[in-house]
């Protein structure tokens, strides 16, 4: 098993909560890797400090040998690490076809220079840049609505609209959290559908998800997160049966 | 469509004419109002320096007319018997948009991780502190000669034209004035240019995205840092153009022409006309400078007509008149006289959560 990202002992404690208490882990190039626990486990903290939001207080993350800990979210993002939110971010009130074109900001290069004197160069980037996002719209199934404000779409279409984004940033591993929340049963097939293809075309996904169907279908490892710590890891199925697991999410016998 | 064009062009071509024929016609009236017409250019160059800061990047500053002052200081100690130096106009306008984009730098380099409200507190002390310095620079080395002002300051001269004289062209009497005139409408077109053009490039899209989640904008791998210090510096170096081109027209400066007042008149244009929107923010600082002046002709002789004497001062209606429109505006047109597209959808529509 290639080692494509490694996180080392990584621990982030606000005040006196510990949000995460040195957890590690390693995916492999092309895996879908699912990041589950109850509620404060400290899924969205992971996601955060090693999208560079958060600094962590200690451990490392290495992304194919290089060390990422630490850096700033933009040069994360360059690194080649894209993200979408769980109470999604997108720019509002620009177009979707905007939102995507932004996603491409860090893989060009024009400057004021150029912008203003409009060069052969820069017009050629240009047109890439609106080509290539309307290709991802396309690719996410949205292109109909590219003029429209990113927050006027319905809300399905705004987590398409925000993984479309994050791919237009060339990422070699793309980091959704809760993408499937707040859809439908057919829009999470559809979402199902969509991860699929993206694995396909070589982007390792890394995915928090509260729907288990989805969880045990699509992704090939869990981590499964409680207080912080990292309480099992595996295959869905075999997670699923893990007696800690089931005790996370639903409590000691005893208790009950 | 190519209906559509051509009357776009057939308008395009009334407001050149109007606006290249202009100054004729104020000049029947008085020169005072060809002056009033320069004034007002100025303050479009201002509005859309602040625009990029404000409109673009979402940057709340209020204290922008400092930038004006380096620009017109900068200018005035270049171009004066202060220091004996007398470069040409063309050498010293370069000059004082990089000396200003320098302090807006200075500006934004500590508050880059200030937002709103806090941003604005800063900005309008920065402005505070960068007249509070040209009113004192005078010891222990004399500078800025203090609250005196520079004076003498050169007009502007390219080639054998000299800007503060009346020429006789084919005929035609062109009066210093006008000249100026034309230069300024001149440097508004180059600076629209360049608005409209970085409006709609990857920096462009950079600042917008930057005004509308800048957490989520870093996360898409923009360097908010260095993005929001170019809005800083290119707004300012506009800014000190238009110091520049003040300081040679009136050929006299002095801190009192910086205060905090100008600050927030030029972020009125801003609000009031459409902030984002190019011709909006043009409309507001039109708007806003010469309806003062109208009122300033007008208020007096109407109360002399209808009570044979004056009972307000116009000054006093202006600010009334300036402060009723603000009110109006953010009642009726919260997103300004003419919106951008973008911020009329941002008042509208409801955010999905």
């Amino acid at each position: 098993m290639s080692e494509f990202l490694r996180a080392d002992d990584v621990g982030k404690s606000f005040g006196g909560v510990h949000a995460l208490a040195g957890v590690s882990f390693s995916i492999a190039k092309g895996e879908i890797y699912g990041l589950i626990g109850p509620n404060g486990a400290g899924k969205t903290t992971l996601f955060n400090v090693l999208t560079g939001i958060y600094m962590p207080d200690r451990g490392s993350f290495r992304l194919e040998g290089r060390d990422i800990t630490g850096l700033k979210s933009d040069r994360i993002a360059a690194a080649g690490i894209a993200r979408t939110f769980q109470n999604i971010r997108l720019f509002a009130s620009l177009s979707a076809l905007e939102n995507v074109m932004i996603g491409r900001h860090v893989r060009t290069r024009a400057g004021v220079i150029g912008a203003v004197l409009r060069d052969r160069r820069t017009m050629a980037e240009e047109q890439g840049i609106e080509r290539r996002a309307l290709a991802l719209l396309d690719y996410v199934g949205i292109r109909a609505r590219a003029n429209d404000s990113a927050g006027s779409l319905p809300y399905g279409d705004q987590r398409r609209l925000e993984i479309a984004r994050a791919l237009a940033t060339d990422p070699l591993l793309l980091a959704l959290d809760e993408p499937a929340a707040g859809m439908n049963a057919s829009e999470t097939v559809a979402l199902r559908g969509l991860l699929g293809r993206i694995r396909h075309d070589g982007i390792t996904l890394l995915l928090i998800e509260h729907d288990m169907r989805l969880v045990m279908n699509v992704c090939d490892r869990v981590l499964v997160l409680d207080y912080g710590e990292k309480i099992a890891e595996g295959p869905p199925a075999e997670v699923q049966r893990d007696a800690r697991v089931v005790e996370a999410y639903l409590g000691t016998p005893s208790a009950a | 469509m190519t209906k559509n064009g051509r009357w776009l062009w057939l308008g395009f071509a009334l407001i050149a004419v109007t606006l290249l024929l202009l100054p004729f016609a104020l000049q029947q009236v008085g020169t005072a109002w060809v002056r009033i017409a320069n004034l007002a250019l100025l303050y479009v160059l201002l509005a859309l320096g602040l625009n990029i800061v404000v409109g673009f990047a979402g940057l709340l500053d209020l204290g922008y007319i400092a930038f004006y002052a380096v620009g017109a200081y900068v200018y005035a100690l270049l171009a004066s018997p202060q220091f004996g130096l007398h470069l040409p106009f063309w050498a010293i306008l370069p000059i004082g948009a990089a000396v200003a984009a320098l302090f807006g730098v200075m500006l934004g380099a500590p508050t880059l991780k200030l937002r709103g409200d806090y941003l604005a507190i800063v900005t309008l002390g920065f402005g505070e502190i960068v007249r509070i310095f040209l009113n004192n620079l005078s010891q222990p080395v004399n500078i800025t000669r203090g609250p005196q002002g520079i004076t003498g300051i050169d007009p502007v001269r390219i080639g054998g034209v000299d800007f503060s004289r009346s020429d006789n062209l084919l005929g035609v009497v062109v009066s210093g004035p006008m000249k100026y005139y034309y230069l300024l409408l001149l440097v508004m077109l180059l600076i629209i240019v360049v608005n409209v053009r970085l409006q709609n490039s990857r920096i462009g899209r950079a600042w917008e995205a930057i005004r509308e989640d800048e957490t989520a904008a870093r996360a898409m791998g923009i360097d908010t840092t260095s993005i929001k210090l170019l809005a800083f510096a290119l707004g300012a170096s506009f800014g000190g153009v238009a110091g520049g081109m003040f300081a040679a027209i009136q050929g006299f400066i002095s801190p009192e022409s910086f205060v905090l007042v100008e600050s927030v008149m030029v972020v009125s244009m801003v609000v009031l006309g459409g902030m984002g929107n190019i011709p909006g923010v043009i409309l507001g600082a039109v708007l806003l400078s010469f309806v003062p002046e109208i009122l300033r002709w007008t208020v007096e002789p109407a109360q002399q007509a209808l009570f044979g004497r004056m009972i307000v001062e116009p000054e006093v209606i202006r600010m009334l008149i300036f402060g009723l429109a603000l009110v109006l505006v953010m009642l009726f047109r919260p997103a300004g006289l003419l919106p951008s597209a973008v911020r009329k959808r941002e008042l509208t529509h409801e955010r999905i959560p």
